[in-house]
């Protein structure tokens, strides 16, 4: 009987790595062109912004609560960047500083507003989602920016001289290790299981809740600036739908909507998970609605497991 | 008193992949009686009681209902055979009124349309068939008191002509008058040939409203008696193996100086001036009814809730907590009453739960990283000198019994060197040798110093425990009573003299 417990409970654990597993399995067969070093390369390219969206989307949701605002935010920053270097004449340390800015800020509006004012992060940052929005929509009048040059370009080759790539491995493992080594990560989950509990052990939770969308507001404002750095343009709308894949990839990756339960890891194995299925309906040529389809579709399933 | 039984279970076996769960036990339940199934928590009680209302399936023995093999696979047919369980949480809908609820499943008796009026007056009948004029069909469920809500638990049952009824517990969510008014439910149910099954950890009320007492242990049937031949030491020891002069275990501890002092605290309309004060090694009791204004008290001191004047006065200093961190800083520790909402972070592993107050211990406090190595030493030490029974401390607090859940929870207060521990009933549904267990605890938390106060609604543990009882009521303190004067009398006196 043990042994079957445990069978269940490691499936139960583990899921969403089966699941990458045999995504990746059934991919390479379907496609001759999946397993090539120039798609797979393309994969983590693409997929930078989204993880860091989704990882940024866990802690909200590991708090007990969501972030729908991370699309406008995305917009937002990107604009505000594009802006400052076309038109004020910002270097790259600006831009990023202008960045992080958008982000804490943002992050702060929600996580106040969510924490202090004792309303639910839904309603919360469903709000700040067309605030947001709507506020890049005047600076930038509606239209896209273009920034003359190529120093987005080379930000996206080489930050910091080194490939995004690489610079998003080690802030995954960051975040893997903050999660499991820091009072912050343990506390997070705490907040997210039982509020009151945590509360009546000394621990000020709102603190935690502005925190999480903190990490998420900064978190995006990168994937923002992430994102027009590869086209050099941006607009107010640049990162719409983001929310809903981030979603995806949090309950993907396990992560429970009521709070308390979520690993960062699973998390961007969820993402990519999600770029898998996107990317092999491309190589085999699925029309881009029919995909919208069967992705959502795939999504229904994969979390159904969980429910076995 | 004749012969016949209205329900029999004989010899029920059930096991759960290779652990048995029962093994022969038998019930025999008489038309028209109470009978109470006792046993301590993970004895079966649950698991006999949900085969009889079909959620399990038995593995052998056999069903009788009136004399008569009945066939019981599902909860359908359980409750064909009119066998209703009325579980702690009920299962009302909070949104829908006391009518709508009691006929819930045949809201238009079979036509197309509901008929209101006859919906109403039939829930009138029956809710005045029970004496209970003052409940309106009308009434939102939700915002009835839940005694109340049992009453319509209990009514939706009897509409289906329910004739056996199961009661998990039923009195411990319900204050001291509810408790009564419930028994006189059961005693008018009884009189009407309703045959009832009830389940409590409270000898004192089995001992009041039950006329038969079956004891299950360890998954086996023990003994049934009749209440009129057995007295309560008896019954422990049949319970649990183990005599019930054990059951308040006697301390030695110095009593020192004062630790916390409070004066004229006013917190709300449930705290008016109270005053007290409790000294190191000394278990201080707090009695009175559900809404004297205990737990409100202890709240507003340890800054879960606004103090709106008075002093308080901590280890020499004065103090005043504007948030249960900075108690919980200054060493002061509270075990809510409410352990799933307040105390446990249920789906979080056990080693989680007890580090939660104290993770300063385990961490590098500059940086905040959490050593778990030391982490899962520290854990390890700390529950076991509470001597409670885990697989493994990675699992969640959630798959522990009732008494070790509790034990986590304390665990908590325990590990952050609590100087003043303030226990909101402590062995609110736990069973007795883990009752037994967290009185011990509290007698080493005395015997090392710790000021301990006890907020108790069972009289008798708040006798056999404490060194001085205080009494309130309406938010007031109405007296105080040295542990001389311990009498179930003298603390039913004080209570009602406002």
């Amino acid at each position: 009987m043990t042994k079957q417990f445990n069978l269940k409970r490691f499936l139960l654990n583990y899921n969403v790595f089966l699941i990458f597993g045999i995504l990746f399995i059934v991919c390479s067969f379907a496609s001759k062109n999946f397993l090539l070093p120039v798609n797979l390369l393309n994969i983590g390219l693409q997929q930078c912004y989204p993880i860091f969206v989704a990882i940024g989307m866990l802690f909200p949701i590991i708090i007990g609560t969501i972030d729908l605002s991370v699309g406008s935010i995305m917009g937002f920053t990107a604009s505000v960047v594009c802006m400052s270097i076309s038109q004020g004449n910002a270097n790259l340390p600006m831009a990023v500083g202008i960045t992080l800015l958008t982000g804490l800020l943002w992050g702060m509006v929600n996580g106040v507003i969510v924490a202090y004012c004792n309303m639910p992060g839904f309603v919360v940052t469903l709000a700040t989602l067309t605030i947001i929005k709507g506020i890049a929509l005047v600076l930038t009048k509606g239209s896209t920016v273009r920034v003359e040059g190529d120093i987005l370009l080379n930000l996206s080759k080489r930050a910091f001289g080194y490939p995004v790539i690489i610079i998003t491995i080690i802030v995954i493992i960051l975040f893997i290790l903050m999660q499991r080594y820091t009072t912050f990560g343990r506390i997070i989950l705490a907040v997210g299981s039982n509020r009151n509990a945590v509360e009546l052990s000394g621990i000020r939770s709102k603190r935690y809740i502005v925190a999480a969308y903190i990490i998420s507001g900064v978190m995006s404002a990168f994937a923002g600036l992430w994102l027009c750095c590869r086209t050099s343009t941006a607009s107010a709308v640049l990162g719409k739908g983001s929310e809903l894949n981030a979603v995806a990839a949090c309950v993907l990756g396990g992560a429970s909507l009521s709070g308390g339960r979520g690993s960062v890891l699973k998390v961007v194995t969820g993402a990519l998970c999600i770029a898998m299925i996107g990317n092999i309906m491309n190589l085999l040529g699925v029309g881009a609605y029919t995909q919208e389809i069967i992705q959502g579709v795939l999504i229904i399933f994969a979390v159904l497991l969980y429910g076995i | 008193m004749q012969d016949s039984y209205k329900l029999e279970m004989h010899d029920i076996t059930k096991s759960f992949g290779g652990v048995k769960a029962l093994s022969g036990v038998s019930l025999r339940v008489r038309k028209g009686e109470i009978h109470a199934l006792l046993g301590e928590n993970g004895a079966g009680k649950s698991t006999l009681m949900k085969i009889l209302s079909g959620a399990y399936k038995r593995d052998g023995g056999e069903i009788l209902i009136d004399g008569k093999t009945a066939k019981i696979d599902s909860p359908k047919e359980s409750k064909d055979n009119g066998i209703a369980v009325i579980y702690q949480e009920l299962m009302l809908a909070p949104d829908l009124t006391v009518a709508e609820n009691i006929f819930i499943d045949n809201l238009a008796s079979g036509s197309a349309f509901i008929n209101w009026k006859k919906l109403k007056d039939e829930t009138r009948a029956l809710l005045d068939s029970l004496g209970f004029n003052d409940i309106s069909p009308n009434a939102v469920c939700g915002e009835l008191s839940v005694a109340y809500q049992q009453v319509v638990e209990i009514c939706k049952n009897l509409s289906r002509n329910a004739d056996v009824l199961v009661l998990d517990e039923p009195t411990s969510v319900l204050t001291f008058k509810e408790t009564e008014h419930l028994f006189e439910i059961l005693n008018r149910l009884k009189e009407q040939g309703i045959s009832i099954i009830y389940i409590s950890h409270r000898l004192e009320e089995i001992f009041r409203i039950c006329d038969t007492i079956t004891v299950i242990k360890d998954g086996a049937y023990v003994d049934t008696v009749r209440v009129g031949d057995i007295d309560k030491e008896h019954l422990v020891h049949l319970m649990v193996g183990r005599k019930m002069t054990d059951l308040y275990p006697k301390r030695r501890a110095k009593i020192g100086e004062v630790v916390l002092k409070a004066e004229d605290i006013c917190a709300g309309p449930s705290v008016q001036k109270v005053s007290f004060e409790v000294h190191a090694g000394e278990i201080l009791g707090f009695s009175g009814l559900v809404g004297a204004g205990r737990t409100e008290t202890m709240r507003a001191i340890f800054g879960a809730d606004k103090m709106e004047s008075g002093k308080v006065t901590y280890l020499g200093e004065e103090v005043h907590f504007k948030n249960s961190r900075d108690a919980v800083r200054r060493k002061l520790g509270m075990l809510s009453e409410d352990r799933k909402s307040e105390g446990l972070l249920l789906n979080q592993s056990i080693r989680i739960n007890t580090t939660l107050a104290s993770l300063y211990k385990v961490t590098d406090t500059t940086h905040n990283i959490i050593f778990h190595k030391k982490e899962k030493e520290f854990v390890k030490n700390i529950l076991g000198t509470l001597k409670t029974k885990y697989a493994s401390a990675e699992h969640d607090v959630s798959s522990l019994s009732g008494g070790n859940q509790q034990k986590v929870a304390l665990s908590k207060w325990i590990a952050a060197d609590c100087k003043c521990i303030i226990f909101d009933e402590p062995t609110r549904g736990v069973d007795v040798g883990a009752k037994m267990e967290i009185y011990n605890i509290m007698n080493e938390c005395a015997m090392k110093g710790v000021a301990v106060i006890m907020i108790s609604s069972e009289m008798p543990e708040l006798i056999g425990m404490c060194d001085r009882v205080i009494i309130m009521s309406k938010g007031r303190v109405v007296g105080e009573l040295q542990r001389s004067e311990l009498t179930e009398d003298n603390m039913i006196k004080s209570a009602m003299e406002v």
